[in-house]
């Protein structure tokens, strides 16, 4: 059947523009995934909602549409069948979803994921009623890794605790010498039971946590946590609290591509790139305290609209030191080009071609430097981004250069958006006053963060209570494909290819 | 090579003045005055994550920057907890993360200094305690200096190291 077959079932879901829901059966749950893989769609997210009727939910991309999948299931020992075979990237997200819900899909893969040795297999985060008793010492579980043989073959195990200011995970490397034969990722270190938690809390609540999933996409959750609040509430937000919104999620975009790319020179062996970049983020990071009131805008967007109100003198200055950094980063990008030792780790490193990235579904910058040309603000634009036309860059490399590549040119396009939006910006409020919401719904929030797309699934009861939050990060596509990315270079490597992608490990921990 | 030349004599020399150490921010004192003469020199820091939404790390990468220069203070990021003086631990403390956490800490020789970074090092901040998470980084190791903040800003994070190392009631 044709994908307009099964657009044409679905209903519309508040939110985000384009997202749509579709009942499916067991039956159709395969069939309706297959047609969005055969007209080019990839998986976007998967999770589980066990807080009382089990169903397991599979959002499916094909722009301008998603298609949010909802599979009901009869109570949470049931299995339904793996998504897998069609969309790898779901393996992952299945095998969470057994450890936080119980719902299995039938696959060949059935270890624990997120669930360690922390909390009892009998006890399902999201689906039990009484919680486990605190003060435990968790016991040191043994993960069953897929062993590498051969003459030569040793593994290099590193660990949860790394060797650099990075967050906590397991990698265990299978290699001849100093080449990689395999990678294997071992994450859920850093899950602190952040869906959990989200149900303590009611709706209004809910953007104070959403925007610490992953401190550095603050501004992608928070507003997509807030799109989806604000479309079951049916809230119209004012047009110059879009637009700042905007704003701020360029911000965070230009810095943490600062971050990155000095981080990456830094990985090449060249001190210059980190020294000069991370004074330019420094700077970058003081104008936008200076115009919007935090380095890192952890509670700038909030529901109805967004915190405070910037001066026009501060948003003028913001622009203005956003243009000198572009310019600056220009620079840089030169030096980069020109040094030949750069050039040579940077090139050829940790391949992706365009038909793996296809096959596994890699989304944002990573995804675009591999010739997958997908960015929500251009393919499914929300206010203000229907007005701003939005660049986006692509290669066909997929190599460290071309991530690299991809970023400065993501940056120089922020720059540039940040002074469009300055001085287009329209007057009026800055923010509403945002009611408790009264009645039950579901709504999806899509926004195109700096790392690539983020999605909050919110869920709220009639009293304004959250019954289930589900937030996705871009990296639940992405850190497996680091594992394919890795093979055949040298273990040295690692750190830059490893950078190259900067995945968040509490964003998909949870 | 011109060019980097060029765009480093124009950046020009970046760096600020150190914060003042707060007594504020101090939980314990554990060391004695002879020991932090010696610290105080050529300080090495070991960071564990235990849990945190990365947004300390950034303010923590920050640190290294030429605007706040750690290095330039004798203070150093090393990367084994054998070779350091001092844990700056982010959180709250994942229980995945707290034997891990705890092994670090035992690896890390005497005397040592433990600050705990961030609202969720402190308290355990917008997440809590639940199965998953075990709160502030006092509940798995002892703190000596807690620094609050959502994320703490690279300057406070400075003053709570600056703070350990420094004997009560001096500037």
């Amino acid at each position: 059947m044709e994908l307009q077959y099964w657009i044409d079932q679905s209903t519309p879901l508040p939110g985000a523009p384009g997202v749509r829901r579709l009942d499916v059966t067991v039956d159709t749950w395969l069939a309706c995934a297959t047609d969005v893989a055969a007209s080019g769609g990839r998986l976007f997210a998967l999770w589980a909602d066990c807080a009382g009727e089990a169903t397991v939910f599979a959002a499916l991309i094909s722009e301008p549409i998603v298609l949010l999948l909802a599979l009901e299931l009869p109570g949470t020992t049931a299995t339904y069948p793996s998504l897998a075979e069609i969309f790898p990237a779901a393996a992952r997200m299945q095998r969470a979803a057994a450890d936080l819900c119980g719902v299995r899909a039938r696959d060949f893969d059935q270890r624990p994921w997120l669930r360690h040795a922390a909390w009892p297999v009998d006890y399902l985060p999201l689906a039990s009623e009484t919680r486990p008793a605190a003060g435990r010492e968790p016991a040191i579980d043994q993960y069953s890794f897929v062993r590498v043989s051969g003459d030569g073959v040793h593994e290099i195990p590193v660990g949860p605790v790394h060797a650099g200011v990075i967050e906590p995970g397991h990698f265990r490397f299978s290699v001849v010498g100093e080449k990689v034969l395999k990678l294997e990722e071992r994450l859920g270190y850093v899950h602190k039971g952040i869906e959990q938690r989200f149900s303590d809390l009611s709706a209004n609540e809910g953007q104070r946590l959403a925007a610490r999933v992953s401190g550095d996409s603050a501004v992608a959750y928070s507003w997509a946590y807030c799109q989806a609040l604000e479309g079951i509430v049916g809230a119209a937000v004012p047009t110059r609290a879009t637009w700042l919104r905007a704003l701020a999620l360029e911000c965070e975009r230009i810095a943490n591509h600062l971050g990155d790319l000095g981080a990456l020179g830094n990985d090449a062996g060249f001190a210059f790139g980190l020294s000069q970049l991370s004074r330019l983020k420094e700077l970058w990071l003081r104008a936008i305290e200076t115009a919007l009131g935090q380095r890192y805008l952890m509670d700038f967007v909030v529901p109805g609209g967004v915190f405070t109100n910037p001066s026009m003198d501060n948003l003028v200055a913001l622009a203005a030191c956003a243009a000198k950094i572009a310019t600056e980063a220009i620079v840089i990008r030169g030096i980069y080009d020109e040094h030949a030792g750069v050039r040579d780790r940077f090139a050829d490193a940790g391949i992706v071609t365009p038909a793996l990235a296809k096959q596994l579904s890699l989304c944002g910058l990573a995804g675009r430097a591999s010739a997958q040309l997908h960015d929500l603000r251009a393919d499914m634009p929300c206010a203000p981004y229907t007005d701003l036309r939005v660049r986006t860059f692509t290669s066909r490399d997929g190599d460290v250069a071309a991530r690299v590549a991809v970023r400065f040119d993501e940056l120089n396009e922020s720059a540039r958006l940040i002074d469009e939006i300055v001085h287009k910006l329209p007057n009026g409020a800055f923010r509403v006053v945002f009611a408790q919401p009264a009645e039950a719904g579901m709504g999806v929030g899509i926004i195109e963060g700096w790392r690539g797309p983020v999605l909050v699934a919110l869920r709220i009861a009639a009293d304004g209570r959250i019954q289930r939050c589900h937030p996705h990060d871009p990296s639940w596509q992405n850190w497996p494909v680091l594992e394919h990315a890795i093979i055949g270079n040298i273990v040295p490597d690692f750190p830059l290819i490893n950078k190259s992608f900067n995945l968040s490990y509490s964003g998909h921990d949870l | 090579m011109l060019k980097t030349l060029h765009t480093i004599c124009r950046a020009g020399i970046a760096s600020e003045p150190p914060p003042a150490s707060d007594d504020a921010l101090r939980v314990s004192d554990v060391l004695q005055n002879r020991i932090r003469g010696i610290l105080g020199r050529a300080l090495c820091i070991r960071h564990v994550d235990a849990g945190s939404c990365n947004g300390c790390e950034l303010e923590i990468h920050a640190l290294s920057n030429p605007v706040y220069n750690i290095e330039g203070l004798g203070i150093k990021f090393v990367a084994s907890p054998r070779h350091a003086d001092m844990l700056l631990v982010t959180g709250p403390v994942s229980r995945n993360m707290e034997v891990a956490l705890r092994r670090t800490y035992d690896a890390t020789p005497d005397p040592k200094i433990v600050v705990a970074i961030g609202d969720c090092g402190c308290t355990g901040g917008v997440f809590g305690e639940n199965y998953a998470s075990v709160g502030r980084v006092a509940n798995v190791i002892p703190v000596n200096v807690a620094v609050p903040g959502c994320p703490s800003s690279p300057n406070r994070i400075l003053a709570g190291i600056l703070t350990a190392i420094s004997p009560p009631g001096v500037k």
